[in-house]
């Protein structure tokens, strides 16, 4: 007989490890940072999510997956999950296993110092470390890539284009 | 910001004139972005090249995402749904600024309207993220951030089309001379805007915005000696527009261009307002 678990915050967040990006499949939300508060009671559990980038069209597929992956650990729960932006989602809120994930599936991680600014007015993209050969001798090719939050780079070194996670 | 909210309006009407000055903001802010982000995704399939095919693309998917979010914020405030506020209206009831509406021309007339566009929207952002109505505050926090990439996109443009070849700049000079009124009409003065700076909505009049950017972006039109039509009023430090702005957009006033591009964007809400996808 399978014994019900409590579920608590931490097995929310746990279960919610399994819900990856749909567009970096190698990634979970949570390390995203897309997971914001949860909130758990006798009869439902609430999940934030909060976006990476406003026009983001994953957000609905991410919503949907979290419903379902909240169905299956508590199915006498009711899920509910919120789009917050009270709070913005940045690229720091990128966990240090998500940076190190990002790498190894090919992509810069964003840079998380400050970007440099001319003029008060417009920022310059920092110098982005190749995910291959680690070089940076590397050239920003397009601010805009695949998905909105990607840039696309060239690396001099290895001659390898690459895409690092835009910075916001 | 999902929630569901009740229905208060039959499907066809969305009375616009009883709008409170908050929501007349969000209208202006709203439009801008779903306007130009169609306008932007004109280029799609057909930018001189395929880097730009890319980013113009993305900048219509970010300017339509930031549409929806002022929508929505105005679906919390008029009960209607952000759906419906995007597409039910007549075009008398849009409240987009001229700059925005026009349709696609050339390369050089594209990157011209882009740069003065956000440099202008960064202002307003700016001068945003200080408002005490905060779901506005909150949101503006949010997209100033990914502008920054337009704004990256548009000097790196407007410089190389600046310095290229005789012809780009010629034609670059040629279409800031065009837009030029029309930018400056971004920051033409809201219906009921005394109100919304005396409740702290608006940290300051559209016309300090406008001064506010034009001393941001003298730098670059100097640098790169293209046409800036203002002048540095010694006295005070400040720059004033030496053309006359083209206003009309914020009170629902827009050219034939924009009842095209209407007639395109409401065809399928129009043929069927309850159709989901």
């Amino acid at each position: 007989m399978r014994v019900a678990q409590k579920i608590t915050e931490d097995s929310v967040r746990e279960a919610l490890l399994e819900v990856m990006d749909p567009e970096i499949p190698s990634l979970s939300i949570v390390d995203l940072g897309v997971v914001g508060n949860v909130a758990v009671s006798s009869d439902a559990i609430e999940v934030e999510l909060m976006p990476t980038f406003v026009g983001c069209p994953a957000l609905e597929i991410m919503k949907d997956s979290v419903k379902e992956r909240l169905h299956a650990l508590a199915p006498d729960h009711e899920a509910h999950v919120r789009v917050t932006m009270t709070e913005p989602w940045t690229t720091d809120r990128i966990s240090e296993k998500g940076r190190q994930i990002l790498k190894s599936s090919g992509f810069a991680p964003p840079p998380t110092t400050a970007m440099p600014a001319r003029a008060n007015l417009i920022q310059l993209m920092p110098v982005a470390e190749c995910p291959y050969c680690g070089s940076r001798k590397t050239v920003m090719e397009n601010a805009f890539g695949p998905t909105l939050c990607r840039a696309i780079y060239y690396c001099a070194n290895c001659r390898q284009p690459f895409e690092q996670f835009k910075q916001v | 910001m999902d929630k569901q909210v009740q229905e208060t309006q039959s499907p066809q009407a969305f009375d616009m004139w009883g709008l409170t000055p908050l929501q007349i903001l969000l209208f202006a802010l709203a439009d801008d972005e779903f306007i130009l982000g169609y306008r932007n995704s004109e280029w799609t399939g057909i930018a001189p090249i395929l880097e730009e095919d890319v980013a113009f693309s993305s900048m219509s998917q970010d300017e339509i995402g930031h549409a929806r979010l002022y929508y929505e914020l105005l679906q919390e405030l008029t009960g209607t749904m952000a759906d419906k506020l995007a597409y039910s209206r007549k075009p008398n009831e849009y409240l987009c600024c001229r700059l925005v509406e026009h349709r696609k021309l050339d390369w050089a007339h594209a990157i011209a309207r882009q740069f003065l566009y956000d440099t202008a929207d960064h202002v307003r952002l700016e001068a945003l993220t200080h408002s005490k109505y905060e779901p506005l505050a909150n949101a503006t926090q949010k997209i100033i951030r990914e502008e920054k990439y337009h704004l990256m996109h548009g000097d790196m443009w407007l410089t190389r089309l600046a310095k290229l070849s005789t012809d780009s700049r010629a034609r670059l000079e040629g279409a800031l001379v065009v837009l030029w009124p029309d930018a400056l009409g971004i920051f033409e003065p809201l219906p009921g805007e005394e109100q919304l700076i005396a409740d702290g909505v608006l940290p300051g009049t559209m016309s300090d915005m406008c001064t506010d950017w034009l001393g941001q972006i003298t730098p670059y039109f100097y640098n790169l000696e293209l046409p800036f039509p203002a002048t540095l009023d010694e006295r005070t430090g400040l720059y004033i527009p030496t053309v006359e702005p083209v206003y009309g957009g914020r009170r629902g006033q827009h050219t034939g261009e924009f009842t095209e591009l209407w007639k395109e964007m409401t065809s399928v809400y129009r043929l069927d307002p309850e159709a989901v996808w």
